[in-house]
């Protein structure tokens, strides 16, 4: 399929099933390059499916998905070369136990990309201090607060370069007075100009920084719309439903 | 009346009572916390002074340390025969290898252990170094300076070996290999292609469900059906292979355990970063899951070092088969000679075995990082 050089990420058509049930049905969407796209829905919509199809951590079963100009399909060279250009940060933080948070950092860029050590070690210092912990470099995970692990994490998969960040729901496992540090990191990557699609029930951060955001439900999209005119006139009475039960 | 409340002073800081702290109070909680404890700590206590006693009355009060023979461990009432030991200690280590040879013998085990020390002291460098030369050097030094034939030394063939030397090939022979090995297998088991777990899981089902015993046998008399005709391979090496080959479908079975509590983010993270397959298991994965199974890989290692002592069936003399076979020297044949080599091979395997054991421990307590799941 031709693609544009515009968009960051295309999806056309795209559908997906868990044995014989239908999670994701009939997605499109393009996300053009430096947009940020807040994604939200009840749980069970679909909304961390689809974004995990994007670096195919799962695999949709027809449809086309091009990202960043390259097709996803089961060509391994292709999904490898999508990975290094996306980054992910997870619910969990997933970060390596067994490594410290340089090692955690600079693993993939030495592994991966080939950067020589003290190269990778420098770019992994200037991240954590962009999230603000470069004096946790030679700690280990265990030893850090669920906010400080997140921004590592964070710090980790920009230390690939990625030209797209996907988010999924990465506050949603902190404890509250931990959020704002890690919405405050997100906020400061997109003003950046990173590329971002971030799975989310923080509004506040939808309004603040999103260019549109998505309501999904029952795998499909239900209602795009940007974020003050989606807020306040949603259109869907799902959505309507939605908000009214998240912004009391 | 109102609910309000408002602490205005700090409820003072009081030191701990002494029944919470104190020597006594150790002793009362660990030994009597309950009158029933307390009656059964004295029972276990008067029992293990009793055991206690009886070996050291015959391990060493009653015990004979000078005899130039039998004559003396043989009278009424004597306890261990130590000088039988003296005399045979050093065919125990050696085997019957040829008396002019023992040198390369004695190389052999300076320089394993050597090269195993600085392998397994955290402080000392070369790791790498010393790694190559133990798992790849090593073998092929002691291959050649044990058998000879070769480079001007006397042949020297394996049914001569005997002994500690034959437990230590076999044993570390198959410690070393079961481990990758195992790895390899554990790692098919769990693979997404079918040909690649249905072989593994098949191997290692086949080999764990058969006794050691049988597997040497079938190792000595069955391997040659494999072989073109007439190779026949040297029943030592048969016996190192059997062991290997069963040690590592348990080991597999062992680090699988260690795979499957690895969580999936864990996965999801190394590929989302772009790590392929080999080095996301290799850097992420097993350094993780052998960790966790450390107590099981070692628990393998004390069990396999044990069972070494199963290939006196075939007609190898490991340390065992040496021991038992001084018992018919009719020099020393006493009733209390074979309890005395019983006694003192027991404490040789236990010394090996307890080395392993806290150094495992310590390993554990080293790899902790602290972290939480």
């Amino acid at each position: 399929m031709a693609s544009n050089a515009q968009f960051a990420v295309e999806m056309k058509s795209v559908n997906k099933w868990y044995g014989q049930f239908h999670v994701l049905r009939d997605i499109n969407l393009e996300v053009k390059k430096g947009e940020r796209i807040v994604i939200c829905g009840p749980s069970g919509s679909g909304k961390s499916t689809m974004i995990r199809c994007i670096n195919r951590l799962e695999e949709h079963q027809n449809g086309d998905i091009v990202v960043d100009g390259i097709p996803l399909t089961a060509n391994l060279k292709n999904i490898d070369d999508v990975r290094r250009e996306v980054g992910m940060v997870f619910q969990h933080f997933n970060l390596f136990p067994h490594l410290t948070v340089m090692e955690n950092c600079t693993l993939a860029p030495i592994w991966v990309r080939k950067m020589p050590k003290a190269e990778a070690e420098a770019a992994a210092m200037k991240f954590l201090t962009r999230v603000k912990i470069p004096e946790q470099a030679q700690k280990y995970p265990g030893q850090l607060s669920g906010g400080q692990q997140q921004r590592v994490a964070i710090a980790r998969s920009l230390c690939m370069n990625p030209k797209i960040m996907l988010f999924d729901e990465p506050t949603s496992a902190l404890d509250p007075e931990m959020i704002k540090e890690v919405l405050e990191v997100m906020v400061d990557l997109a003003q950046g100009g990173m590329t971002m699609l971030c799975v989310t029930h923080e509004m506040a951060f939808a309004r603040q920084v999103a260019n549109r955001v998505i309501f999904m439900d029952q795998g499909q999209i239900v209602e795009e719309n940007e974020p003050n005119e989606f807020f306040k006139h949603p259109k869907s009475p799902r959505t309507k439903l939605f908000l009214e039960q998240i912004l009391h | 009346m109102s609910i309000a409340f408002v602490r205005t002073a700090d409820a003072p800081l009081l030191p701990a009572p002494p029944t919470v702290v104190g020597w006594q109070a150790a002793l009362r909680h660990r030994f009597m916390p309950t009158p029933l404890s307390g009656v059964a700590s004295i029972v276990v206590g008067t029992l293990l002074v009793w055991v206690l006693w009886t070996i050291l009355d015959w391990a060493l009060i009653r015990a004979v340390f000078v005899a130039p023979d039998r004559v003396l461990c043989n009278a009424e009432g004597a306890g261990a025969c130590w000088p039988f030991i003296g005399e045979k200690l050093l065919q125990w280590v050696y085997g019957f290898y040829p008396h002019s040879e023992r040198w390369r013998v004695n190389i052999v085990y300076l320089m394993g252990a050597v090269s195993l020390a600085g392998l397994l002291i955290p402080r000392i460098p070369w790791k790498g170094w010393n790694a190559i030369f133990f798992f790849v050097i090593y073998p092929v030094i002691t291959f050649f300076l044990l058998l000879g034939g070769r480079f001007g030394l006397t042949y020297v063939e394996t049914s001569q070996w005997g002994g500690m030397l034959v437990t230590l090939v076999l044993a570390v022979t198959a410690i070393v290999t079961s481990v990758p090995i195992g790895i390899l297998l554990a790692l098919g088991r769990r693979s997404e292609m079918r040909v690649v777990s249905l072989l593994c899981t098949l191997f290692i089902e086949v080999v764990r469900g058969v006794p050691l015993v049988l597997v040497l046998f079938m190792a000595a008399n069955m391997f040659p059906l494999f072989m073109p005709p007439g190779v026949n391979p040297d029943k030592l090496l048969k016996a190192v292979i059997g062991t290997a080959l069963f040690a590592s479908a348990y080991m597999a079975e062992v680090i699988r355990g260690g795979l499957q509590a690895i969580p999936k983010g864990q996965y999801e993270a190394s590929q989302a970063l772009g790590l392929p397959y080999w080095k996301m298991m290799g850097l992420i994965v097993m350094p993780q899951a052998l960790k966790i199974v450390i107590p099981g890989i070692v628990n393998n290692f004390i069990g396999l070092f044990k069972d070494t002592s199963l290939v006196t069936v075939v007609g190898i003399f490991d340390l065992l088969g040496i021991v038992q076979s001084g018992f018919n020297d009719p020099k020393w044949a006493s009733a209390q000679t074979g309890n005395t080599g019983y006694f003192a091979l027991a404490m040789i395997y236990w010394v090996f075995c307890f080395g392993m054991s806290r150094y495992s421990m310590y390993i554990e307590r080293k790899l902790n990082t602290g972290h939480k799941r």
